[in-house]
């Protein structure tokens, strides 16, 4: 190996994103002290609990790409898991059920963007805002309390295979495929990097921004309702409050995986590995014994040292 | 400045429109005993508020302030029950301000954007409050510590001469000190104030220790007022009071607003809450109307300044 590719490869290896290491050390920590860990039991079940995550951190990508941040997406998740529970309870026809989920987080995602775009409103005011709303809804709508035993054709979602491989994996490696072809080649998601680069450069060069800023909001929100039916049935159940938090763990894994809030740089595959970090961790220390109370604190602290140390080393 | 003054009448009708619609709904609302009390209920988003406005006008964010209540009123209540009924309090204080003083050195020094660094101190401090109390409540405080949320001094309620003082103090440092004057450069142009030899990162770990220690003194006033304590009592706590402050006018990118109308904004919210409650409108419709109202206030503000600038 010639001294030059070898000093690329060794940057290559210090610039890689957070998440990289993140995911790495805590793999080999955890199957240093757990027996449990490095199982195929338990590496599947990684993957299928990380897939809600995954497919919100996707969505997410985009948003923090163009320079924004979505915080309802947890509630707005929630919302669509209730919508969903109840029009089945209702006897909807189970595919009717799920476009009606999708199209409230759509509408929610519009919301957002046409708010954020089109009146220039601060992206985290505009989506704590919209959070309230969600929450509320949500709240209304279940009247806050949670809607069990969806039967198993919602199950299906969440336990069922297609050649072998668990429905939820199918779902993620479906959505990734979508927003990886959006992000790199279309119109699209060459204006999503150009908005984060520069707005105003582009809008001048005569692209119309404003509504390609709203549709990232709009991709997002769908992605949450898409997100929202795996958790449905994994839990055979909906909950109005199961997924506040979500956004926090999305909005790491996105930047741990090495997408910046500033100038458009980013990493679809990197905010995947960031999601699997997190997963790790959560399963990791549920594996050790740890609980769940204590879990919130120590899941908290270790993703702000990494994003400091992620930040301090790129300064 | 028409449109600036075009608001403030419209705030100040919206009021009056709420007085009204209050005492048509129920009569006794308008006693002296009773507006005591609703404002002695709402010392606390006032608190919050007058903190977060200082954030908000440095054009920073502050989403942490209901956890980190929450985790020193906890770490306090567990030292009073202790007996320490004097330590507890200051050490409850000292967590709030640390708490904020690492808001500031993520913002400040680190240089994350304020609303990731907060947000990561609101996980952060509200793990460690449900860690603390292990998902209990903590009750029964000693009469010496109760004095602080339910006793009197000179026939006024000590937690209204709490938010007068702490209200006071930031009006003050905001208008008449030079860090108040920084506080609105920093908003309004960084860039500005760091090339006039503003030290923007210690005015910054000021603002935010100062939020962090707010909400630990609101925290104390409101558990020695309700009696008890457990981990999640900050939850609800943060949307309001960003809607008190963007009711009230300030701007969200900064340097623009000030305590004022933040009083006007918390004044208003708490008048519709009230109004909620005798209506028996159930808290799941409160937490969708809190945010409607941060949307559409922000998005009425924006609107209401773009046309003043077009014209």
């Amino acid at each position: 190996m010639s001294e030059t590719l070898w000093r690329g490869w060794a940057r290559r290896v210090a610039m890689a994103p957070g998440a990289v290491y993140a995911l790495i050390l805590l793999s080999l920590a955890f199957a240093l002290f757990t027996a449990q860990f490095l199982t195929l039991h338990n590496l599947t079940n990684v993957g299928m609990q990380g897939s809600v995550l995954v497919i919100v951190s996707l969505g997410m990508t985009l948003i923090i790409l163009s320079e924004g941040i979505d915080l309802s997406v947890g509630p707005v998740l929630g919302l669509a898991g209730v919508v969903l529970a109840l029009a089945v309870k209702q006897q909807v026809p189970l595919p009717l059920a799920i476009l009606a989920a999708i199209a409230v987080g759509t509408t929610f995602g519009a919301l957002n963007g046409a708010l954020i775009s089109y009146l220039g409103l601060p992206p985290f005011v505009v989506t704590l805002g919209t959070f309230g709303v969600a929450q509320g809804c949500a709240l209304i709508l279940s009247k806050g309390s949670s809607i069990p035993e969806l039967g198993p054709r919602v199950q299906y979602f969440y336990d069922g295979q297609i050649f072998g491989v668990r429905v939820p994996i199918i779902l993620t490696a479906i959505v990734f495929l979508t927003v990886y072809l959006i992000l790199y080649y279309t119109k699209f998601g060459t204006y999503i990097f150009a908005i984060g680069g520069n707005q105003q450069a582009l809008t001048l060069a005569g692209v119309r921004t404003l509504r390609y800023k709203a549709g990232v909001y709009l991709l997002g929100g769908s992605l949450a309702a898409t997100a929202a039916l795996v958790m449905t049935a994994r839990m055979n159940a909906a909950h109005p409050t199961v997924a506040v938090g979500l956004e926090f763990d999305a909005i790491v894994s996105v930047i741990l995986g090495g997408t910046s809030f500033e100038r458009g740089k980013g990493w679809l595959g990197g905010s995947i590995i960031g999601a699997l970090a997190i997963t790790v961790l959560r399963n990791g220390l549920t594996l050790v014994g740890m609980s769940s109370s204590w879990q919130v604190s120590t899941v908290g602290l270790v993703i702000i040292l990494a994003i400091v140390a992620d930040a301090l080393r790129r300064i | 400045m028409s449109h600036m003054w075009f608001s403030s009448l419209a705030r100040l009708a919206t009021i009056v429109m709420l007085l009204v619609i209050l005492s048509v709904l129920s009569p006794p609302f308008l006693s002296l005993q009773n507006l005591i009390n609703v404002v002695r209920q709402a010392s606390l988003l006032f608190l919050l508020a007058s903190g977060l406005t200082v954030v908000i006008l440095t054009s920073g964010i502050d989403l942490s302030i209901g956890s980190v209540l929450a985790l020193s009123a906890s770490i306090a209540a567990t030292l009073i029950k202790q007996d320490w009924i004097w330590v507890g309090p200051l050490i409850g204080l000292l967590v709030g301000a640390g708490c904020g003083f690492l808001n500031g050195l993520m913002v400040a020094l680190v240089g994350l954007p304020p609303f990731i660094a907060t947000y990561g101190m609101l996980w952060i401090a509200e793990g460690f409050a449900v860690v603390f109390m292990k998902g209990e409540i903590i009750g029964g405080f000693p009469s010496s510590f109760r004095f602080l949320g339910a006793g009197h001094i000179v026939g006024i309620p000590v937690p209204i001469l709490g938010m007068v003082v702490t209200l006071s103090a930031c009006l003050f440092a905001l208008r008449r000190t030079n860090f108040g004057r920084y506080v609105y450069m920093i908003g309004a142009n960084r860039e500005a104030a760091r090339l006039s030899g503003i030290n923007i990162r210690g005015n910054l770990l000021l603002v935010y220790s100062l939020s962090g220690f707010i909400s630990a003194f609101a925290g104390l006033l409101f558990i020695s007022r309700i009696g008890a304590v457990e981990s999640t009592i900050g939850e609800p706590l943060l949307l309001p009071a960003l809607a008190a402050v963007c009711i009230g006018g300030t701007s969200l990118f900064g340097g623009e607003g000030g305590i004022g109308g933040t009083v006007v904004g918390a004044l208003i919210l708490t008048l519709v809450t009230n109004g909620m409650n005798m209506l028996n409108v159930s808290s799941y419709w409160q937490s969708l109307l809190m945010g409607a109202i941060v949307v559409l206030s922000v998005a009425v503000d924006q609107l209401g300044s773009a046309r003043v600038e077009r014209t």
